[in-house]
Formats: C-alpha cells, sequence, structure tokens
C-alpha cells in the first residue's frame, strides 16, 4: 500500500465530488439510469482507482494489472466517470451514456470500453467471476501479490449466487479478492431491512470463512486503512462492508429508496421538484467542493 | 456406401458398446497434456461426468466447485478473463438447464473462452426420470450468439470435440450422454468443425437423413433398411449443429425432396428446428423431425424411452416413408 497523505485525501475527495457532478450530468442527458448507488460509492471508486488499484490506462489490458469487477453492474455511471477522469476514455464521451451505438451500455459491457473487466448488470455473478480471476491469478503464481476487488450492492447479497461464490472463496483461501459491498440499505423496493433483511451480515461473511471488515464509505482514509489490511490478511478472502449513505452529496436525495432507479428529473417530488432535481443536484456538489465529512455517517 | 470415417463392419455385426463422457474424459486429460492452460471444474459430479481423470493428473488445476452450477459457470468466465481454458462440467439438466443466464451474460455475451460439457442428455439417462432428462439444452445453446454446439456420434468423436474445442477460442457447448451407445466411427477420423459429413451415400437418393448425436447409429441402421426395401437415401451426420452446415444444406436441397432429422431432443428449437428454419429461407423442402415431440421423459430403460418417443428404428424409416 502506498502512503496515504492528508493531501492526497483532499486531492482524492475533490475528484470524488467531480465524478459526482459528472454522475448527474451523464443520468440527466440520458434520461434514465440509477442515481443513489453511483453517487454514493463514488468517494470509493475515486480511492481505487487514484490511489490503490495497479492498472495502467494507456494499456487496458496489461496481464499483471488488478482487477476490480463491479458486480453491481446498475451502478455503471461511477465506473464510467471514474475510467473517464482516469483516461481510459473522453470526459466528453460519458454524455452517450445509454445512447444508441455508445460505448457506456447501460450495463457494462466488456467488450465495448476498454477498462470494463466484465459484463454485468444480473446481480451476483460478478462475484463468481471475481473468484474465478482471484483462482487463476494464484494458479499463475502462488504468491501473486496481483489482486482482485469486487464491488457488490447490499440488495444484491438477496441472490444466491453471491453465497455460492462466497462458499467457494472461503473453501479456496482466496488471499488475493477483496470484496467491498455497498451498504446502503436500500434497493428498489425500498429499505434492505424491508424488502430482505441482511442482518447479521458481518456474522454471515464470517460463516463463510471471510475476513470482514465495517467501515464508514464516505471516510478515503478508513477505506483505505482497510483494504491495506485486507490486503495483509493471509489465507482468506476479506469483505470489506462499506456503509455509505444512499445517494451521497446530494442531501436533498440522501437515504430514499425511491432514488435507486430514479435519474435527477424522474425522482420523488417531495423535497425538489422534478423540473430543479438537475440543477439543485449540481449547485449541491459545486458548493460542496471536496468538504463530505467523514463525521457525516449516521 | 459408407463414408471412411465410420466402422466399416457397423452394420454387419454387434457393434462396440462405449460411453460418450469416457471420450469427454479422456480427450480432457490429452487437451491438457499438450495446453497447460487447460483447467477443469467440476460441481460434484466428478465421477459421473468423467472428470474425476482429469482432476487426479492434474489436481492443482482442477476446481471442485461443489453442488453450484450457476456459480461455476461465472467462476469459469473469470478464470477465462485470465487466459485459462476452463471446461465445466455437470449433467446437461443444471448445466446449462440452470445456469442458463449465466452462460448468456458472463461467458456469451462477455465472449470468454469457456468450454461448456453438457452430460446425461436426452431421454436416454433412463431411470433417472425427466428431471434428469435434458432434452432443451441444444435449443438453449443454440440461441445464444456465438456459441459453438457441438453433439457427438459417439465416444470417439467425444474426445475429438473436446481437444478441439480446447484449441478453438470462444465458448462451446458439448452435449454427452450417460448410457453406452454405439462406436460408430474409427478412433483414427478426424474432427471437421462446420463440416456435416456424408456417412452413408444411397443411388440418386431422394431422401436424406441428417442426425446429429448418438443416434446416429439408429439412423445408419434405418437407412440400410429403406434401401433394402427399395428407397434411396443419404445419410449426413452434422457433428456441429451450430455453425449450421449451410452448404452442405443446400447441397441436398437441390438433390432430395425430403429431408428427416434425427435427435435425442425436443423438436422444437433443436436441430431439426435449425434446419428446417435455414431450409425454410432457401429452398423449401419437406422436413421431418425425429426426436421429442412436445413431452418430459419418464423412467425407463434407455431402449424403452428411445422407442416410447419415437427415435428408435422403426419410427425413423417411418418418417422417411411418411
Amino acid at each position: 500500500m502506498r502512503l496515504l497523505r492528508d493531501t492526497d485525501v483532499t486531492r482524492l475527495q475533490t475528484t470524488a465530488n467531480e465524478i459526482r457532478q459528472d454522475i448527474i450530468e451523464m443520468l440527466v442527458a440520458a434520461g434514465s439510469g440509477h442515481t443513489a448507488g453511483p453517487l454514493d460509492m463514488a468517494d470509493i471508486f475515486a480511492l481505487l482507482y487514484f490511489h490503490v488499484l495497479q492498472h495502467d490506462p494507456k494499456n487496458p489490458d496489461w496481464s499483471e494489472r488488478d482487477r476490480l469487477v463491479l458486480s453491481a453492474g446498475h451502478i455503471c455511471p461511477v465506473l464510467y466517470a471514474t475510467l473517464a477522469h482516469a483516461g481510459y476514455l473522453p470526459k466528453e464521451e460519458l454524455l452517450t451514456l445509454r445512447q444508441f451505438g455508445s460505448r457506456l451500455q447501460g450495463h457494462p459491457h466488456r467488450t465495448a470500453l476498454p477498462g470494463v473487466e466484465t459484463s454485468s448488470g444480473p446481480l451476483g455473478s460478478g462475484l463468481s467471476q471475481a473468484v474465478g480471476m482471484a483462482l487463476a491469478a494464484r494458479m499463475n503464481n502462488p504468491y501473486t501479490s496481483q489482486m482482485v476487488y469486487c464491488v457488490t450492492g447490499d440488495g444484491e447479497l438477496n441472490e444466491g449466487q453471491i453465497w455460492e461464490a462466497a462458499m467457494l472463496a472461503g473453501k479456496q483461501q482466496l488471499h488475493n479478492l477483496v470484496t467491498i459491498v455497498d451498504r446502503n440499505g436500500i434497493q428498489i423496493d425500498g429499505f434492505t431491512k424491508d424488502v430482505m433483511p441482511l442482518e447479521n451480515l458481518r456474522a454471515k461473511w464470517e460463516a463463510f470463512g471471510w475476513h470482514v471488515q465495517e467501515v464508514d464509505g464516505h471516510n478515503i482514509r478508513q477505506v483505505n486503512d482497510a483494504i491495506g489490511k485486507a490486503q495483509s490478511i493471509y489465507a482468506q478472502p476479506s469483505v470489506i462492508i462499506a456503509h455509505t449513505i444512499a445517494a451521497k452529496g446530494v442531501d436533498v436525495f440522501e437515504r430514499d429508496f425511491r432514488w435507486h432507479g430514479n435519474p435527477p428529473g424522474k425522482g420523488p417530488e417531495d423535497r425538489v421538484p422534478r423540473s430543479e432535481q438537475a440543477a439543485v443536484a449540481l449547485e449541491k456538489l459545486r458548493t460542496l467542493g471536496g468538504t463530505i465529512e467523514a463525521s457525516d455517517r449516521n | 456406401m459408407l463414408h471412411d470415417s465410420i466402422t466399416p463392419d457397423l452394420l454387419s455385426t454387434e457393434p462396440e458398446m462405449a460411453h460418450t463422457r469416457d471420450g469427454y474424459g479422456q480427450g480432457l486429460v490429452a487437451a491438457a497434456e499438450d495446453d497447460d492452460r487447460v483447467v477443469a471444474l467440476c460441481a460434484d459430479l466428478t465421477g459421473s461426468t468423467r472428470t474425476h481423470w482429469f482432476a487426479e493428473q492434474f489436481p492443482e488445476r482442477f476446481i471442485q466447485v461443489g453442488v453450484a452450477e450457476q456459480n461455476m459457470a461465472s467462476v469459469a468466465s473469470g478464470m477465462a478473463a485470465l487466459g485459462k481454458v476452463p471446461f465445466i462440467a455437470s449433467y446437461a439438466m443444471f448445466s446449462p438447464g440452470r445456469s442458463w443466464e449465466q452462460i448468456r451474460t458472463t461467458i456469451g455475451y462477455n465472449e470468454a473462452n469457456v468450454k461448456i460439457i453438457g452430460a446425461h442428455a436426452g431421454v436416454s439417462v433412463g431411470p433417472d426420470g425427466a428431471t434428469h432428462q435434458a432434452i432443451e439444452d441444444i435449443a438453449l445453446m443454440r440461441v445464444l450468439p456465438g456459441m459453438v454446439v457441438l453433439a457427438p456420434a459417439d465416444k470417439h468423436e467425444a474426445n475429438r470435440m473436446v481437444r478441439f474445442a480446447a484449441q478453438h477460442e470462444g465458448p462451446v457447448y458439448i452435449r454427452i450422454g450417460r448410457e453406452k451407445t454405439p462406436v460408430v466411427t474409427t478412433a483414427e477420423a478426424s474432427f471437421a468443425y462446420g463440416k456435416a459429413c456424408k456417412v452413408f451415400s444411397g443411388e440418386d437418393a431422394t431422401t436424406a437423413l441428417l442426425s446429429t448425436g448418438t443416434l446416429l447409429y439408429n439412423t445408419l441402421k434405418a437407412a440400410e433398411q429403406l434401401v433394402a426395401q427399395g428407397l434411396a437415401v443419404d445419410v449426413y451426420h452434422f457433428g456441429t449443429v451450430k455453425p449450421l452446415d449451410t452448404e452442405a444444406l443446400d447441397t441436398i436441397t437441390a438433390q432430395c425432396e425430403r429431408i428427416v432429422t434425427v435427435e435425442e431432443h425436443q423438436v422444437a428449437g433443436g436441430f431439426g428446428s435449425a434446419v428446417a428454419e435455414y431450409v425454410a429461407e432457401t429452398n423449401p423442402t419437406q422436413v421431418i423431425r425425429v426426436g421429442v415431440h412436445d413431452q418430459y421423459g419418464q423412467s425407463g430403460t434407455p431402449e424403452e424411452l428411445i422407442t416410447h418417443y419415437g427415435m428408435d428404428i422403426d419410427s425413423i424409416m417411418k418418417a422417411a416413408n411418411r
């Protein structure tokens, strides 16, 4: 793990804020898509792509790169915006999201865009693929430092396939696999506790043989420390349950499951009329700068 | 006249019987000896799919995933992403039967270099009954863009197809059976990917029998008797169901008035459907499909079931004479 200075944290927070603004603009241009998850994962994506991952945007197929598998494919606006900031694609192209002929498919497609490691959208299968990648990396080199990261939603954990994959990763003691769960507490139909309760989530992962950490998903230093620890865990896969605030960064959208699957302009109207949702979101983010506070967790 | 890929005395003697799954298991070991990228995964059916020979010889390249076919498909996709050539084996009813969406998204759409072995396909699974008799797998796989679909005639061809699949870039589905079936081809024959083989030539035939999979033996026996009755027929073996050999079909429809397709599969969506779709669009010719007609299987002996569902020698002859 590289040293994370305070100036790095500030830089990453600023990048995350810019990614959030891009997400709003992309969703408004597309007229459909998911808002809450992409916004609340912006801090973690900024940390991953600009501090943690060993990757090379100029050589996306570099065989020794770390892999980032986005299992929750529907939050791809945050992946696309982050890849654009990293130089995988021109930023102007972000506004083609979900349009005919675009490389930015509504759910990610591996062969469409460099930097996208796998096609995803149907939930649960990304973790299985990440397990396969980690297995293959270890077959190639038992002492590999090549890491596989997998980002899942929390609603996604309803899928049986997640637990099939978790069981296999535990059996195989995949030290080079780190899963990050976006624990934002919402899914399309409601709060996760109402749709399908997940707790005790820590105990579930532990029972499957995983090393478990829980962090504030908006505290970049805390997440970074957890990833560092996960990398050092021997003979166990690691999961980081990142507690996030759904739609983090736009306070009038936050914590509301109705923002899971709607873009600005088509979301719930009780706090902001639809005609003003995009402008209000961008204004909030622009005035916020890099000031999302770690303490703003509960 | 039998093609030289066919055992010369096949029709005059009792055929040697062997498992197509043995051909897969032996072919997999041979493929792995030639290419260290080859890995295998199995969902708790290692012995009955014959993946155990590979597992014993290459334990470090074998992944036992437990009873989890959906996970197996996607884990294999991830391994392929790092350059492995994974073979995944289970019963066809579970893989691709249960794991179809994972195969579609993470292998097909994702263009992952994964080889899918569907064992225990067809009603000839026998006593296990309908839950374990996959008669929809060709349809499920041939509808996926880019998926190669292969159905070997016997043990030797299963072996050849597995070794071909290991060197072919892209997803491949190979369906194999449970029971011993007649050894129809010679051990020395070669596999011509995407090419139908005219295995039996009649004199100026006006009827063509097109077979895929292990029913080739019944089809050849039917042809022999049809010729004895005075009906000239040709027999073609389509080891490759997809991509379909349309050149062969063009030749057949230019010459024949009637096509009979034979497969141990639902007639809806299977090999016969693929033939009928192409022929209807190019040179409309009567296509009579021998196979299971919109029913589930049941327990019984393989012979009882093949006869009950109309895929025995008499049924093929009746279709040709209809």
